[in-house]
């Protein structure tokens, strides 16, 4: 018999929970490495991560990390960050969810988590889609697209994620497909770094729903669309930074400044 | 194990009952907590602000309620004992996570001081219009615990006692206040911390690679352990086992919920607490709760002085319902009278419990002590003269 295989990242993962839901061609096992590879190059103490995660498909991130982790309610991963955080501000707290999730139904805690600076890395998976549901239109579906919710083309203006975290006060934001690994990897690393609220948005297809109703071929078809049409600009002022269907997503580090975290404030407040 | 000094400002103080559940909270050890402001909560997070600086204890006031009530829960994993408080709009936004507290097994406390609704309603009255949405207000099946204070004395008590049944059986308690309770000004004795009884949270005590989150115990609450102590543990609001994973089947539905209901009803004996006062050769009795009960007293005493054998019952402790004792005095009594400043919730209760062997008479209260102390004497003398047997509950007006 030949010797058992390990995964190089089994350490980091439940592996009795393996195999995971998501379908193939899905970006968010690839977001995954990105998260794993950039803890391991910090070298933090997995024992002081906390992973929060809301609802949705990228919902279930938390559930196959080896972390202390949370699956909680529909948008609130933020909020129920946030107690995590501000009652042991000694931890290192993400937050990986999707965009209905966390600029959605949780797009109250995503502006005002940002506006108090709150220490937290925020990892939003973008696939333009309500996919758990079933393929329904999202606040980030681009116009034109179809959904189920959207039968004759979407026509509400999407949200502007990197845009919204940057007014909202976000201290690093940076946005990557879910191809752009290594540079992904670098972002997170640099995220989790920074003190204060950073944003991390990762462009990853859906290849059951948004690509299935949009006939946009199967996750590779996806990927190479992001390898021919992703224009990396850092520093792009955010407001350029709007995705249209099926045209040129600007990716990169846009966001990356000095405010001082909650928790910090906090203590001198309270002194 | 008693409790840490630092919270308890030892002595008698003139108090309101905000005030008193302030200082209950941090006498409980409470070290967290989370709001959204409104009316009239606002006065018990204030005081617990302006003392929170001396005690050591975090706040943060949130963007809505529901966000308040998760940040609660997200803090309490951390081994903080942690607290919000609100009133009726802001109570049924919180709905949410209490089904997520009870869910993960959470130890928590949620004050909701009651205010007049539905919607805004009247945000300065009092009112006990959130009762029956303590117990039912989120979705799904689950249990509760939710005591009802009639003093600032006893807002001050069963706070420590709410945190006290949260750790014990690791589920968010309410606190069901209301605006006259909190408003109400009185002496308040807080005792030395060496005599307040304080229960410690119940940690897992094994080897770490053995920690399953919700392995239960004899009692059916399972022991916890914090975020950051190496466990690296996962819990989830879907239906699990365990090991806190999902599995989505019916079996582990049955297996999850069973025991969430049972570590409350399994234990209803122990967590019941009622008042009774000259229940024992009553013909009617008054059940109460809450600032209600203070009228209700006088309505007995009057009745008392007319000659008639009237006892009375308060609820101290809401949810779970004490149905033993109800059914008990049910088989011995004409009838109960029930005042509440709703429109009949626990009168409801009261007829389910007595199984068709009393009358059960709701008197709706205003919170004008003349009119309501008329209506309830009212309906005590014309319970006396019902026939028995009636199918629906009879609201009595001094008309």
């Amino acid at each position: 018999m030949s010797k058992e295989k390990h995964h190089p990242m089994e350490s980091w993962l439940r592996m009795d929970r393996i195999p995971h839901i998501w379908c193939p061609g899905c970006g968010i096992g690839t977001t995954l490495t990105a998260v794993i590879a950039a803890l391991e190059k910090i070298e933090v103490n997995p024992d002081e991560v906390c992973v929060v995660s809301g609802i949705g498909c990228t919902g279930r991130a938390a559930g196959y990390l080896k972390f202390d982790s949370f699956h909680t309610t529909h948008g609130r991963a933020i909020p129920f960050a946030t107690g995590i955080k501000l009652a042991n501000p000694k931890l290192k707290v993400m937050v990986i969810s999707g965009d209905g999730d966390l600029v959605a139904i949780g797009g109250n805690h995503f502006v005002h988590a940002a506006r108090r600076n709150i220490d937290l890395t925020v990892i939003c998976v973008n696939n333009f889609i309500y996919a758990m549901t079933g393929g329904q239109v999202a606040p980030t579906t681009p116009l034109t697209a179809y959904s189920t919710t959207s039968p004759y083309g979407n026509f509400e203006p999407p949200a502007n994620i990197p845009r919204l975290a940057e007014a909202a006060g976000a201290v690093y934001v940076a946005r990557w497909t879910a191809l752009h690994i290594r540079r992904l990897t670098k972002s997170i690393v640099e995220a989790i770094q920074k003190p204060g609220f950073s944003v991390v948005e990762v462009i990853s297809p859906c290849a059951q729903y948004y690509s299935r109703i949009n006939r946009l071929g199967d996750g590779l078809d996806m990927m190479k669309f992001y390898h021919q049409n992703s224009l990396i600009k850092h520093m792009e002022p955010t407001e350029n930074l709007d995705i249209q269907y099926q045209e040129q997503i600007i990716v990169g580090k846009f966001v990356d400044r000095e405010r001082v975290p909650f928790t910090e404030l906090q203590k001198e407040g309270c002194n | 194990m008693t409790a840490e000094p630092k919270g308890v400002l030892t002595g008698t103080h003139e108090l309101s009952g905000s005030q008193a559940c302030a200082e209950g909270a941090l006498a409980a050890g409470c070290r967290f907590l989370c709001v959204y402001p409104i009316v009239p909560a606002k006065d018990v997070s204030e005081r617990f602000f302006a003392r929170a600086k001396e005690v050591g204890a975090t706040f943060v006031q949130m963007e809505d309620e529901i966000s308040a009530l998760a940040v609660v829960l997200g803090a309490s994993w951390t081994g903080k004992k942690s607290m919000t408080v609100t009133s009726g709009p802001g109570f049924s936004l919180m709905m949410e996570h209490v089904g997520l507290g009870v869910m993960l097994e959470t130890p928590c406390v949620i004050i909701d001081i009651q205010r007049v609704g539905p919607s805004e309603g009247l945000p300065n009255s009092p009112s006990q219009g959130d009762i029956m949405q303590a117990r039912w207000g989120s979705h799904g099946d689950y249990e509760v615990i939710a005591l009802s204070p009639n003093s600032p004395q006893e807002m001050f008590n069963l706070t420590i006692k709410a945190f006290n049944l949260s750790e014990k059986y690791r589920t968010p308690v309410m606190i069901m206040s209301d605006a006259a309770v909190a408003r109400m000004k009185e002496e308040v004795i807080i005792p030395p911390a060496n005599q307040i009884k304080i229960e410690p949270r119940r940690y897992f005590k094994g080897p770490k690679e053995k920690y399953l989150p919700y392995k239960w115990e004899e009692d059916l609450v399972p022991p916890m352990v914090n975020i950051g102590e190496g466990y690296r543990f996962h819990v989830t609001g879907l239906t699990h086992n365990e090991k806190g994973y999902p599995v989505m089947s019916d079996e582990c539905q049955e297996l999850n919920v069973h025991r969430l209901v049972n570590k409350i009803r399994r234990n209803a004996e122990k967590i019941v607490e009622v008042e009774e006062n000259k229940t024992d050769d009553a013909e009617i009795i008054v059940v109460s709760y809450g600032i209600t009960s203070k009228v209700a007293l006088k309505a007995v005493d009057q009745a008392r002085k007319n000659g008639i054998k009237v006892g009375h019952l308060r609820l101290i402790t809401v949810w779970p319902f004490p149905d033993k004792r109800i059914r008990e005095l049910a088989k011995r009594t004409r009838g109960f009278v029930v005042p509440e400043m709703n429109y009949g919730q626990i009168a409801f209760e009261l007829e389910r419990c007595s199984h068709g062997e009393a009358n059960v008479a709701f008197v709706h209260c205003k919170g004008k002590e003349v009119d309501d102390l008329k209506n309830i004497f009212h309906a005590i003398r014309n319970l006396l003269t019902e026939k028995t047997g009636r199918e629906e509950i009879i609201e009595y007006r001094n008309e």
